[in-house]
């Protein structure tokens, strides 16, 4: 974590009752509501998410909290003060890493650097900023011959390079491969460590669960959900599920026997269920003891137990009452 | 990096480090600009290589105008069409290679990523007006000078009035080039509504048929045109024997100050 700072107590970002429609696309049709209540806060020093399908209104959100686009209703502060009202105030001290690529194909990552760094009172070495993104040995390549991971690492440093207070990434790692993903998410936690509040606009459920120290779930213009991914997870409400696997038909079906006759008995648990050539077992949280026992008293030996992972995916269909799928509020061409 | 200090933001407006930022950003828009040969050699020798191309290809060309007034009854053919080609490098630079650059960094997010940034967007287009102007110098003198030293061209009569022209004929159509670039949201859209403009305008300013055999009406309505005015401009003011290009001048600050605060309004920065 950061170290501490004189007024951790303060929030660096509060956003309240945010509000913004747009003008209607088309003849037509209607004008579209964008973000209809937004709020949330983010304390310094941590990875603050938010989360939720495209078009649910987070691009909006962060646009407006960086000054980028006029609200129509609510309050935004960052570093105390109105981004709103005067968005150069706050452009000093909050980098911004967009979803697009921002460059021309041309130019080279040190002359990027360089340029972006100009603009800043205050800017961070070059080469060490280099080195932490991993581009030192890229330096004279031009962007257009980047990578993806490569090419959002330099957005990254290029977010980083007036030593920002404040970092917003948007759609980090959309398109990257998985080891691209894995080493950009690390940088993340490298740039928080390093004393920068990151926020981090997202629409994958596992970026966000492993990066954020907190989160708000955003759906439809809303928050519908808000809290660390751990607290969340753990307040659903709900049964845990364990799957088992056998070496033969046997004993798949003497233990579904043993497990049936369980469920019946132990309030633990709720039901026996084959799922394909498993078993899966449901209850509450001393479901996985109970089945153990219970197996291992009747010297039925699994091949493999499995406890099924609860997700931010879950979190969003219990507060939502549908399946989570990114593309879901996108607006339909006409 | 270290943990940075708790500071209330305040606005920073140094103008040292904002003249600083403008002119790095200058020299590296610049190294990238000259990065792209195809916009290069339109924007830089396209003209010159028309004129010599034609000045010696062309048999009229090379001959003395022996109509013409002396002077003039000496210099050859091409002379007259130097003054086109000057046109054709102010209008080149604006509708072909501006409306692009400007179209293409909306495409591409950079416009709004500037928009994040305490150096605002419209430093980056303030930049390629620069760009722009100093490629026209080099455009326009290669134009000159080859003609002079290949074609052998004589010097113009009145070199202030031809500089008068031309940096009223660069406004007139910057605007333009600006206005064709203010709202559209890809590169090939604004290429493709700058040549709308391009041919025709060339044709007015008497790249294809030359200024001194156009038919009368077509001079008429290039008058009131932004390229049209500027060749007859820069015509009167090379050859000098007929008074100063009063109208011309007219029409071309008419076109700057009607076209540049459109451009300027219209200019989306997202």
């Amino acid at each position: 974590m950061a170290t501490p700072q004189p007024d951790a107590g303060t929030p660096v970002v509060e956003v309240s009752h945010l509000r913004k429609t747009y003008p209607a696309a088309r003849r037509g049709a209607g004008p579209k509501t964008a973000v209809s209540d937004v709020s949330f806060q983010i304390a310094r020093g941590e990875i603050f998410g938010i989360l939720g399908p495209n078009g649910a209104g987070k691009t909006t959100t962060v646009e407006c909290l960086a000054g980028l686009r006029h609200a129509d209703g609510g309050t935004v502060r960052v570093l105390g003060q109105d981004p709103q009202a005067d968005p150069l105030l706050i452009r000093e001290h909050v980098g911004v890493q967009l979803q697009e690529a921002a460059l021309h194909d041309k130019i080279t990552v040190a002359e990027a650097l360089d340029v972006f760094g100009s603009f800043y009172t205050e800017r961070a070495d070059s080469a060490e900023l280099l080195d932490l993104l991993d581009l030192t040995a890229h330096r004279h390549q031009q962007f257009g011959k980047l990578s993806g991971g490569q090419k959002q690492r330099l957005s990254i440093a290029l977010a980083l390079v007036g030593k920002p207070q404040v970092a917003i990434l948007d759609e980090l790692t959309t398109g990257l491969d998985p080891a691209a993903r894995r080493a950009t998410w690390e940088l993340v936690e490298r740039v928080r460590d390093s004393g920068v509040t990151v926020l981090l606009v997202t629409h994958f459920m596992d970026e966000a669960e492993r990066l954020c120290d907190r989160l708000v779930v955003i759906d439809g213009g809303r928050v519908v959900a808000e809290g660390t991914p751990s607290a969340l997870i753990e307040g659903l409400e709900g049964d845990r599920g364990v799957r088992l696997r056998f070496a033969d038909d046997g004993a798949r079906d003497r233990a579904t026997q043993l497990l049936t006759a369980l469920a019946e008995r132990d309030d633990d648990v709720t039901a026996a269920v084959p799922v394909g050539d498993e078993i899966e077992v449901t209850g509450t949280r001393k479901v996985l003891f109970a089945v153990v026992q219970a197996l291992a008293a009747a010297d039925v030996v699994p091949d493999d137990v499995r406890t099924l992972e609860r997700t931010l995916e879950d979190v969003f269909v219990q507060v939502t009452g549908r399946q989570y799928r990114v593309e879901e509020n996108e607006e339909v061409a006409a | 990096m270290t943990a940075v200090e708790t500071t209330r933001p305040v606005r920073v407006n140094h103008g040292g480090l904002r003249f600083r930022a403008f002119w790095t950003l200058f020299g590296s828009e610049l190294r990238v600009w000259l990065r792209e040969p195809t916009g290069v050699f339109f924007a830089l020798i396209f003209p010159s290589l028309l004129l010599l191309g034609l000045g010696l290809a062309i048999p009229d060309f090379s001959k003395p105008m022996v109509d013409a007034p002396p002077p003039w009854n000496e210099a050859p053919g091409v002379t007259s069409y130097l003054p086109t080609i000057i046109a054709l490098a102010v209008g080149t630079i604006s509708l072909t290679t501006m409306p692009v650059q400007f179209a293409t960094f909306r495409e591409k997010g950079i416009l709004k990523r500037l928009s994040t940034t305490p150096m605002p967007p419209q430093n980056l287009v303030g930049v390629h007006m620069v760009i722009n102007v100093l490629a026209l110098i080099v455009s326009a003198g290669a134009a000159v000078v080859g003609g002079m030293v290949v074609l052998g061209v004589p010097f113009a009569a009145d070199p202030l009035v031809v500089l008068l022209v031309l940096v009223l004929s660069t406004t007139a159509m910057f605007s333009l080039g600006l206005l064709v670039a203010a709202r559209a949201e890809k590169g090939q859209t604004a290429s493709g509504l700058g040549m709308l403009i391009y041919f025709p305008s060339l044709m007015f300013s008497g790249v294809w048929v030359p200024l001194s055999v156009m038919p009368e009406w077509m001079q008429e309505i290039g008058l009131y045109l932004p390229l049209g005015a500027a060749a007859q401009g820069l015509t009167m003011g090379w050859f000098g024997n007929e008074g100063f290009p009063l109208a011309q001048v007219l029409v071309l600050t008419v076109w700057t100050l009607v076209l540049f605060p459109l451009g300027v309004k219209l200019f989306r920065w997202s």
